[in-house]
């Protein structure tokens, strides 16, 4: 069956909502609404345009924060990987910034950086980056040596190693952590607004919480689940373009 | 004590000296204190296939790589074609024993990997790279990846990558040892074919003794601790009998028994 998979994720979202519904209809608390009042939510705060000069908000930190943790993620990675003694020295800052208790650290960095969008960009750099960087620098190492003595013995130069044999078989592992990381950054752009200062998304999570607006918070948070789950969608797509042999279906099909 | 019994020239049967391809001259290699080749000098005929045979351990892949110029020796020299060998050159392709293709590569770029290297333009290395895929018997596989094809299939496109490149010697680091058993009789009759219509000098490591005494023009046996060349073997009756024979024929029969009893004290 061609669709088989669009099937299975179409029946896993509607038995997540019925879930949602149910319990929203129970209710297992006050302050959780049903499924069909929240979208009823996300499509007043749509046509009105406040979830857009929301998004305007809230997408700069995560788009900057994003960009910069996945290029210069991937360049530590590599470099980490391809040399030990860059490994000692920077393997560690990311083990300890991966391990940290982001909200504590948020008020130094208010005091260093200020409430502005540096702020907001850092801490979605410290969600994203650790876990793209160290799975970028294990996969470098792990890669088989019989592929790089295979590109050596055919005459590859040192920088075509890495290029053309390093770096694509390092990828579906790169590709786990930028999954990751972008998640985490997700998280990251939402925390800085709710702990930083309420601007965009973090801002209607916050003020509809406040004037007990539960549909409007939900309709909120799903939005930015939705719009990371196209995003991995999206990075998805860009790997099997990128490196097609990486796809090799499931085991049991 | 003299370790090297071949360093007079091979002279054939019938009188010609053989030109060497390749020529190893006193090769010692040391990981630390642990000592895999002492003073291992060896010489390969051109054109013909050289099999160095051994229990594990006793150097042959680390001799394979050094020739290949993969690895450094820590004294000693390797000529191929009379010249020194710094590093990997392109009178030498590699026959890997885990096949290392490219897993995110197409059959076709896989096997035009090497050309790719070299800097040959993409249609004219597609074309070359078709002739030797149709050759290694896999035509109508070009566009499939490395996992959707069987263990002897994968290293018959690893064959053709060494091929494609069209080096006068091929190292084969045990090339047949992750296929099966029927597998790996139809890759050696394939090899010997090979040998017969490629103009190659092929270097062949193996641990089967019955595979060695088939494909081989020269068997040389490594022995370990230290490692050195104990014995060369040139079998030279049964090859003109067609590939079907051998494994019937007297000679072939002796030599594989003289192998084994000189090996299996070094087999635990």
């Amino acid at each position: 069956m061609p669709n088989r998979s669009l099937v299975l994720k179409v029946l896993s979202a509607v038995i997540v909502f019925s879930a949602w519904e149910i319990a929203g209809r129970i209710p297992v608390s006050y302050a959780f609404p049903t499924f069909l009042e929240s979208m009823n939510a996300l499509v007043h705060m749509t046509i009105d345009g406040r979830l857009f000069s929301a998004y305007a908000e809230t997408l700069q930190p995560l788009a900057v924060g994003i960009a910069i943790s996945a290029t210069l993620g991937i360049a530590l990675g590599l470099w980490i990987g391809l040399s030990s003694w860059f490994d000692w020295l920077f393997s560690p800052i990311f083990i300890v910034m991966q391990a940290a208790p982001l909200a504590a650290l948020i008020p130094l960095l208010v005091m260093a950086y200020g409430i502005g969008l540096t702020s907001k960009v850092f801490v979605v750099c410290i969600m994203a980056m650790p876990v793209i960087v160290l799975n970028t620098a294990g996969a470098v190492r792990n890669t088989p040596t019989s592929l790089t003595e295979m590109g050596r013995s055919f005459l590859a130069s040192d920088y075509e190693v890495i290029l053309k044999i390093i770096i694509p078989a390092a990828s579906p592992v790169i590709f786990s952590g930028l999954r990751l990381g972008i998640s985490a950054g997700f998280i990251g752009a939402i925390l800085s607004e709710l702990k930083i200062t309420p601007t965009g998304i973090g801002d209607i999570i916050t003020y509809s919480r406040s004037i007990a607006d539960y549909p409007s918070m939900y309709a909120a948070i799903f939005s930015i689940i939705f719009l990371a789950v196209l995003f991995l969608n999206l990075l998805e797509k860009i790997e099997a373009t990128l490196f097609a042999g990486n796809v090799r279906g499931y085991v049991s099909d | 004590m003299d370790m090297s019994p071949t360093r007079k020239n091979v002279v054939e049967a019938s009188g010609f000296k053989v030109e060497n391809a390749v020529s190893t001259r006193k090769i010692s290699k040391n990981y630390g204190p642990v000592e895999a080749l002492r003073n291992l000098s060896l010489d390969f005929p051109k054109g013909q296939l050289t099999s160095l045979l051994g229990p594990s351990g006793c150097g042959k892949t680390t001799l394979l790589k050094i020739i290949a110029g993969l690895l450094e020796p820590t004294s000693g020299e390797v000529e191929v074609n009379g010249r020194a060998v710094t590093g990997p050159g392109p009178d030498r392709a590699f026959v890997f024993q885990d096949f290392a293709l490219l897993p995110w590569a197409s059959v076709l770029r896989n096997v035009a990997f090497g050309l790719e290297l070299r800097g040959v333009a993409k249609s004219e290395r597609e074309a070359v790279a078709e002739k030797y895929i149709r050759d290694v018997g896999l035509a109508g596989f070009e566009k499939n990846y490395p996992h959707e094809l069987s263990g002897g299939m994968r290293q018959r496109v690893g064959l053709a990558r060494a091929l494609a490149v069209d080096s006068e010697v091929l190292l084969m680091d045990e090339p047949f040892s992750a296929v099966d058993e029927q597998t790996r009789r139809k890759f050696q009759e394939d090899l010997l074919n090979l040998v017969q219509t490629e103009n190659k000098t092929f270097i062949f490591v193996t641990h089967s003794i019955e595979e060695a005494v088939y494909v081989s023009d020269q068997i040389a046996i490594l022995l370990p601790r230290p490692s050195r060349v104990s014995e060369i073997i040139r079998p030279a009756g049964f090859r003109s009998k067609g590939a079907e024979n051998i494994r019937r024929d007297l000679e072939y029969l002796d030599i594989v028994d003289r192998i084994w009893a000189s090996l299996r004290t070094y087999v635990e």
